[in-house]
């Protein structure tokens, strides 16, 4: 049942790279993962990839197939055409480590730099209470699997290394809201912080980090518009924010 | 610096952690609000340890969803689930501890799922008498691992604020390998590796040493484990002198996925029973009624009408047998497939279709909805799942002090998580495990600084301890010719999965163990090609060598427990035997081969036998240890 597929694989270092053409066996169900796999353990046996969990858990097998920022665990090879030679190159907006491996080292940095979840000083364990639909908001961010698609599909950064310095990029924006909507935090102003100093204004809602995301996290419509409607408006529901946050405060104590 | 011309960075900490999954973070977190320097080392990126797959939950007593439930219940329930095999002390520890560990994480940002009244939510799950597993939707493990990474990230602010850099006192050292411990005489100096990245190596200095290695997984060719479970720890710590413990019980997880063959393996997370999924075989009967073991026969359903009762009243009626312990569950799956009743690849169904509306299949169970769709595309809400045994976790690891964590046999290593042995006995219930590695992960931290206060000088690394280190990395790289790690590894992982998996017998493991002494021949001609940056087949060349190890100590083991208990199946010895529950296996490494003793398990105190009903302990001891413990029980 296997039948043969071309790929053209990226391979090189920092410095320099090329497209390298392979034929491969496909095997009925397999993914791309799989057969870059079997380049590697048949063709390229130092071909460099990243991988974990072959499940569209980790987020560590990301890379562009056919120009698109995708999982290669998730991407099914039925989804292409017989006879289609499938390209298969790094994340763009990335360094190149090694083949298909980037330095993505830049949204660790960026992690380190968003002010960490602040409880009130008084929260003893086992003590909070919080409703479902309280944490709801903040649960849909936190299924996040940092898999960076889409840092590396927004086009802020993805042809502008200069703009990187002063923009967190869409998983961060996500990682603000989370915050700003999680019942426990009591840090105030995310949402000005967002816009001051994670680059939240250089945003211009063109959606694209909320295509790409694997976990189908809605980023635009449900983290960053909110985020960017500092003043309370009808949109964002405000009543029940407000409840919500408030109700939370007599809870606790 | 290094003969071979391959650069080398030196660091030097108070505690090195190896492993950045659950149990290597929290141990880190504790020693790091102890004051120390703490360095964490990893394979993969921070944040992608195979932590991150856990789906079902987190087992803590908390008593949110019934009342009723404490630690005394949760500790019976593993001894059960381990059959009277386990550690009694870690049990005991876990069951205690499990729930402040659990609301520790709340404090820290974790957002659980809520029941009605706003506490955290706690599911069902084999094995476990009341709902215990705390959890978020089918991701836990992520949450759990997001809130660890979110945590040392928290500190590390703290210390950017004291110090002026976020790294001055905790680093993580990711896609970093470590290959050897370094010790001067029996007292650990340090540890030594590479970076994946560019094939460089580097050296801590460092007077206690972590390991949270993880699991195995990857020893066996059907396996819901990631490429990181090559055993890295428990062989680290056999060549640095010390012990594993229960290396015969490896635990298959009954319900893998098993088609298509590229997702072989795949975790089906329990939680598909936990919420009324139920087991079929191609004939539509629901077989686990068929198999349920004398120990369980007043706990477990014998019929459907009860067990579909059992999800609406569970005060009166008993649980149905879907969720007996999972090696039970294996096992039965195992036999229906010999049977010849299996489905068309080699599995069982698994149906929640008819049991949750479509809505709610999905609001509960996303991942696996979303699983099955993308990978199998079949669609859960309607159709029967198609599944089977997969090689999960393993019980068996390096023995360890209960309270302390630290490393029978070395001093200044200390072991917490998967790596570590003796907590789960012969089986470890789903959802003990992300417990068992924050309890123990703060313990192994609490254990490393009390150490140090109690030791402060410090032994420095010897040049040859660090000579010896460079010279295994060197090695694939001086030979050429030799054969192809890959296959080498697909090769092992068949001889595994056939000679010493799920079913076993004197004969097959005979075998195995002299195949085993051939591979490590051929292991030690591999060689790579290209260079030392990012190259996955030096990386593997590596790893092998532990795997090896592992699968040398899971088949002697095996061989020498000549009976039947939780994840270790003798199809020769297929009764349990209450001798042999007196007895862990023990396994060293000679630098030749591993050999196994016997070692005489602890009896429980009495504060905790008399939690339970002597006519259950029965079932499991000889007839002296019940004299005994019918004595004890006469003078309370
Ligand atoms: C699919 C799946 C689902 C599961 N679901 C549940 C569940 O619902 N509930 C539950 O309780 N348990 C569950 N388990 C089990 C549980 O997830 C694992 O036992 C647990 O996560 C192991 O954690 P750990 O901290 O010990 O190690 P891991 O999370 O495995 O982390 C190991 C760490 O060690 C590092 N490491 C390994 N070797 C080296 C080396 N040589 N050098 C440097 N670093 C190294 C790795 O890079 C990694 O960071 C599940 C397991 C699987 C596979
Ligand atoms: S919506 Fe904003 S963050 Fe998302 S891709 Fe477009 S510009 Fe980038
Ligand atoms: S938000 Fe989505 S696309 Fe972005 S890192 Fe997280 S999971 Fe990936
Ligand atoms: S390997 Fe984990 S998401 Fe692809």
């Amino acid at each position: 049942m296997a039948r043969k597929i071309k790929l053209r694989i990226w391979r090189g270092s920092a410095k320099e790279g090329s497209l390298h053409d392979v034929e491969v066996d496909a095997n009925e169900g397999e993914v791309v993962l799989d057969v870059i796999h079997r380049v590697q353990a048949t063709k390229i046996n130092d071909l460099a990839v990243r991988w974990n969990c072959k499940a569209g858990k980790c987020g560590s097998c990301s890379m562009e197939i056919n120009g698109k920022p995708r999982l290669a665990c998730m991407t099914q090879m039925a989804n292409f055409e017989e006879g289609e030679t499938i390209t298969i190159t790094p994340l763009r907006a990335f360094p190149v480590i090694k083949d298909l491996v980037t330095d993505v080292s830049f949204n660790y940095q960026k992690a380190m730099e968003v002010p960490a979840f602040e409880p009130p000083a008084d929260l003893k364990p086992g003590q909070a209470r919080m409703a479902q639909v309280d944490v709801d908001r903040s649960q849909e961010f936190r299924k996040c699997i940092e898999c960076f698609l889409c840092q590396d599909t927004c086009h802020v950064i993805r042809d502008h290394e200069e703009n990187k310095k002063k923009f967190a990029g869409p998983r961060f924006f996500i990682r603000l809201a989370e915050l700003d909507m999680h019942p426990l935090d009591i840090l105030r102003n995310r949402k000005k912080t967002a816009q001051e100093e994670h680059g939240l204004g250089m945003c211009n809602i063109t959606k694209c980090c909320t295509e790409v995301c694997p976990e189908h996290i809605r980023i635009t419509d449900n983290a960053i518009i909110p985020m960017k409607e500092r003043v309370v408006d009808v949109k964002y529901d405000p009543v029940r924010w407000l409840g919500s946050k408030i109700r939370r405060r007599e809870e606790i104590s | 610096m290094s003969e071979n011309q391959i650069p080398m960075e030196r660091h030097n900490y108070d505690v090195v952690v190896i492993g950045a999954g659950g149990a290597g973070l929290r141990a880190a977190v504790e020693a790091r609000e102890a004051g120390l320097r703490v360095a964490i080392i990893c394979k993969s990126l921070f944040g992608k340890a195979h932590t991150v797959m856990a789906e079902g939950g987190i087992a803590a007593s908390m008593g949110n969803v019934n009342s009723s439930d404490n630690w005394m219940v949760h500790f019976r329930d593993t001894m059960r689930g381990g059959k009277f095999l386990n550690n009694y002390r870690m049990a005991e520890l876990h069951a205690k501890e499990s729930p402040e560990r659990v609301w520790e994480l709340e404090v820290w940002g974790a957002l659980f799922d809520r029941t009605g009244e706003g506490k955290i939510s706690q599911r069902n799950f084999g094995g476990h008498e009341y709902p215990r597993l705390a959890h978020v939707g089918d991701r836990t493990g992520l949450e759990l691992i997001r809130t660890m990474q979110q945590r040392i990230v928290a500190l590390q602010q703290k210390d950017k604020r004291e110090t002026g850099s976020f790294e001055s006192h905790l680093k993580v050292f990711a896609e970093c390998t470590i290959t050897e411990i370094l010790k001067d005489g029996d007292q650990v100096t340090g540890a030594y590796g590479y970076w994946r990245e560019t094939g460089n190596e580097i050296l801590f200095e460092a007077p206690a040493v972590i390991l949270a290695t993880g699991g195995i997984g990857k020893s066996f060719k059907v396996t819901s484990n990631s490429w990181e479970g090559t055993g890295d720890g428990h062989a680290l710590a056999l060549k640095a002198g010390g012990k594993l413990v229960d290396m015969e019980f490896v635990q298959f997880h009954p319900t893998g996925m098993v088609w298509p063959p590229s997702v072989r393996g795949l975790l089906v997370t329990e939680s598909v029973r936990g919420d009324g999924g139920v087991l079929t075989n191609s004939e539509g009967k629901r077989f686990m009624f068929n198999y349920i073991p004398e120990v369980f026969k007043d706990k477990y359903a014998d019929n459907e009408a009860e067990a579909d009762r059992w999800y609406k009243d569970q005060a009166n009626n008993r649980r149905p047998p879907e969720l007996l312990p999972r090696d039970e569950v294996a096992r039965a799956i195992n036999s229906e497939v010999k049977a010849g009743r299996g489905s068309p690849h080699g599995g069982v169904y698994l149906d929640v279709s008819k049991r949750l509306p479509a809505d709610e299949i999905k609001r509960r169970l996303p991942s696996m909805w979303h699983q099955f769709k993308e990978l199998a595309d079949v669609d859960i809400t309607e159709q029967p799942m198609e599944v089977g045994p997969t090689c999960h976790y393993v019980m068996g690891g390096i023995e360890v002090e209960p309270d302390t964590a630290a490393a029978v046999g070395v001093t200044g290593l200390f072991a917490a998580g998967e790596v570590a042995g003796g907590m789960h006995g012969s089986n470890r219930l789903g959802g003990n495990s992300l417990s068992d590695l924050l309890v123990f992960g703060r313990r192994a931290g609490l254990g490393a600084v009390e150490y140090l206060k109690k030791n402060p000088n410090r032994k420095t690394v010897s040049t040859e301890s660090i000579k010896r280190a460079q010279e295994r990395i060197e090695k694939p790289f001086t030979r050429s010719g030799g054969e192809n790690p890959y296959l080498i590894h697909q090769e092992l992982q068949d001889l595994t999965q056939s000679l010493v998996g799920i079913i076993r017998t004197k004969n097959e493991l005979t075998e195995a163990i002299e195949k085993i002494s051939q591979f490590r021949s051929r292991i030690e001609k591999v060689s790579v090609t290209g260079g030392r940056q990012f190259n996955p087949g030096f990386h593997l060349s590596l790893d092998l060598e532990n795997m090896l190890l592992v699968s040398e100590c899971i088949a002697k083991a095996a061989l020498t427990r000549e009976e039947s208990r939780g994840g270790h199946t003798r199809d020769d010895f297929p009764k349990m035997d209450p001798n042999w529950r007196q007895y862990n296996l023990i396994c060293d490494w000679n630098g030749k081969s591993i050999s196994t003793t016997k070692q005489k398990l602890p009896m429980m105190p009495n504060e905790l036998l008399s939690l339970f009903d002597p006519h259950e302990l029965e079932k499991y001891f000889t007839k002296d240890e019940m004299t005994q413990v019918m004595a004890s029980a006469g003078s309370r």
